[in-house]
């Protein structure tokens, strides 16, 4: 696998770590990424830069290390990253279709007007139902570990565990 | 991530039911937060398809010279909504529930030999429904009798408030006229399904299928879905997308599973979620989360939005030249053992397997399977056919004339056929489970 960063197109390090998810549903916790806020991509006059050095030898561990801390998902293992890896490489074939001039779609229902309720409460009060699903309660409250301590970095650790 | 999950509500289409009167009899297995094609990645473990022990495939396995009696090479019933397939076909219940994104309801109803209904997307409410694709999610209802299909239907459809993407417009009622002049119907075969992956056996019944309709009177002619190649890719793509961000709400704190570790709210997220989570759903997470990276996401996530909506226009054109339903398989063969089933990974499989069934979901469309005949090893075969949007009642019509045509038998269930003498003289049972 390629290391360091002079090897790989400075598109690698966007400057907010954010992930915008296009699809309606809860937002997940907030959380700050990197934490080392590298270059800022400013070009985009090459799409696909960065998963063509990519595709060549595969996710770097940064890059790993980067969508883990997005996700909050771990799968740093061999197996994880060669499935990291085949999903990229099965997307990429998406870049053969020509979609000049075709808008995006997002719903199938995109013609139609989608009406809100009006904003009247008319059911609730099960405080005590909600609460009872959760591990850990003090009163009417979740409680969760400390927050504003971000997860330590692992790429200093070496390389890729076994799986 | 869900152990000890006791949900406070109901989902609409369970209330629903509950409302008529139905009777839950319990929750069934399927493919972890349903991804997969075979029923075989859920924490209680794979789904046996009811099929492996039916008189029909056992006689078929002594024939070949194979031990009929041998329990280790059992068959899947597909996926994701294999546990609610199984049920329907064994005769547990007049009906289940599943859910369908990318086929699952279809798919283990062709394995099953059980019609398989995926409504419109913005008929059916998704409130309730643990959500995968919201753009693509539907529930799907699996019965044994189209008629059942549509009684279920009936009860479901329809606005509700609690899910904006339901249809403000007056559906139903879903009463079933009995179509006894097919001449007006045009029926498509679309010339990409074609694929090589399908058995020889399978395009043999779509063939008999598209000749029974043509000899009744119906005009079939041959259409074209020129997309139709990309959309395992396109759904690949906005599925981990939007898997990456549904997903984002199970985090341990306020319901479901929740690890040991308390240094710190991040570090009790990421350990409960590789806990909670199967490798298939990490690993769409992962993608999903490369695809939505700032530099990747024009590239990947807004150029597969794009191919959706060629992929939805391929439908819209084809139906706006005077094809009223379209005539495809559901599945590429009949089902397969588990042993062989698991030699590919969980991805593999649902690309291959969801080939027929997932540019329906892409389009919004209705889609049915129908439980056709038995196949060379005696299970079940069944073929997908799909409709315009909303226009549910119609493709159910042309299923249910399709299904009397076909005749396709009932299970034999070795246990039942040999405690209960008076079963033979009910066959028919199967395909009308409501007499009124």
């Amino acid at each position: 696998m390629k290391r360091g960063i002079s090897e790989v197109s400075h598109n690698l390090w966007p400057v907010a770590s954010d992930a915008p998810s296009g699809a309606p549903g809860r937002a997940g916790p907030r959380r700050d990424g990197c934490g080392s806020g590298g270059a800022g991509s400013t070009s985009r006059e090459l799409p696909f830069a960065g998963s063509d050095s990519e595709k060549a030898s595969g996710p770097s561990p940064e890059r790993i290390e980067h969508l883990e801390r997005l996700a909050l998902v771990d799968f740093r293992n061999r197996e994880g990253v060669a499935r990291l890896q085949a999903a990229i490489e099965f997307a990429g074939q998406l870049r053969a279709v020509d979609t000049d001039g075709v808008a995006p779609m997002a719903s199938v229902l995109e013609d139609r007007c989608l009406y809100l309720r009006a904003d009247d409460v008319v059911e609730g009060s099960c405080a005590e139902a909600l609460l009872q699903n959760s591990q850990q309660t003090v009163e009417e409250y979740f409680v969760p570990p400390p927050g504003n301590i971000t997860l330590p970095k692992q790429s200093e650790q070496g390389p890729v565990p076994k799986s | 991530m869900l152990k000890g999950y006791i949900p406070p509500y109901n989902a609409t289409v369970v209330q629903k039911l509950l409302d008529q009167g139905a009777v839950l009899l319990g929750k069934t297995n399927l493919d972890e937060f349903a991804m997969g094609s075979g029923s075989t990645d859920g924490i209680f473990g794979p789904v046996r398809n009811p099929w492996s022990y039916s008189k029909q495939y056992r006689e078929k396995r002594k024939q070949s010279h194979h031990r009929a009696d041998e329990d280790s090479n059992w068959l899947i019933t597909g996926g994701s909504s294999g546990g609610s397939a199984a049920a329907v076909s064994a005769f547990t219940c007049f009906a289940a529930l599943g859910s369908d994104t990318g086929g699952s309801t279809r798919n283990p109803a062709a394995l099953c030999g059980l019609v398989g209904l995926k409504p419109t997307y913005g008929l059916v409410s998704r409130y309730g429904l643990i959500p995968l694709v919201n753009s693509m999610d539907v529930p799907g209802i699996l019965t044994r009798c189209v008629d059942d299909a549509a009684i279920v239907l009936g009860v479901l459809a329809g606005h509700d408030p609690k899910d904006s993407t339901t249809t403000q417009d007056p559906v139903g009622p879903f009463i079933l006229p009995i179509l006894r002049d097919v001449s007006k119907l045009c029926i498509g075969i679309p010339k990409e399904y074609n694929v090589p992956e399908l058995s020889s056996e399978m395009q043999a019944f779509w063939s008999k299928a598209a000749d029974l309709f043509a000899s009744k009177g119906a005009k079939v002619v041959e259409v074209s879905l020129p997309h139709t190649s990309y959309s395992i890719v396109c759904y690949h793509v906005l599925c981990t997308a939007e898997v990456a961000s549904n997903m984002a709400r199970f985090d341990g704190l306020e319901y479901g599973h929740r690890c040991n570790v308390n240094v710190s709210t991040e570090a009790m997220y990421a350990a409960t979620r590789r806990e909670g989570f199967n490798d298939v759903v990490r690993g769409r997470i992962l993608s999903g989360n490369f695809f939505l990276l700032r530099e990747n996401y024009d590239d990947y996530f807004v150029k597969a939005q794009k191919v959706r909506r060629l992929i939805a226009n391929d439908f819209v054109k084809v139906f706006n030249s005077g094809v009223d339903v379209l005539l495809t398989p559901t599945t590429l063969s009949d089902a397969v053992p588990y042993l062989e089933f698991i030699k590919e990974d969980n991805r593999t499989r649902s690309a291959q397997d969801d080939i027929f069934t997932q540019s329906v979901n892409m389009a919004g469309l209705p889609a049915v399977n129908v439980p056709m005949a038995l196949s060379s090893q005696g299970l079940p075969v069944g073929l997908q056919l799909i409709g315009r949007a909303f226009s549910d009642q119609q493709l159910l019509t042309v299923a249910k004339w399709f299904e009397e045509q076909v005749q396709f038998p009932v299970i034999q269930l070795q246990e039942l056929v040999d405690n209960c003498p008076t079963f033979s003289q009910h066959e028919k049972l199967g395909l009308v489970s409501l007499k009124r």
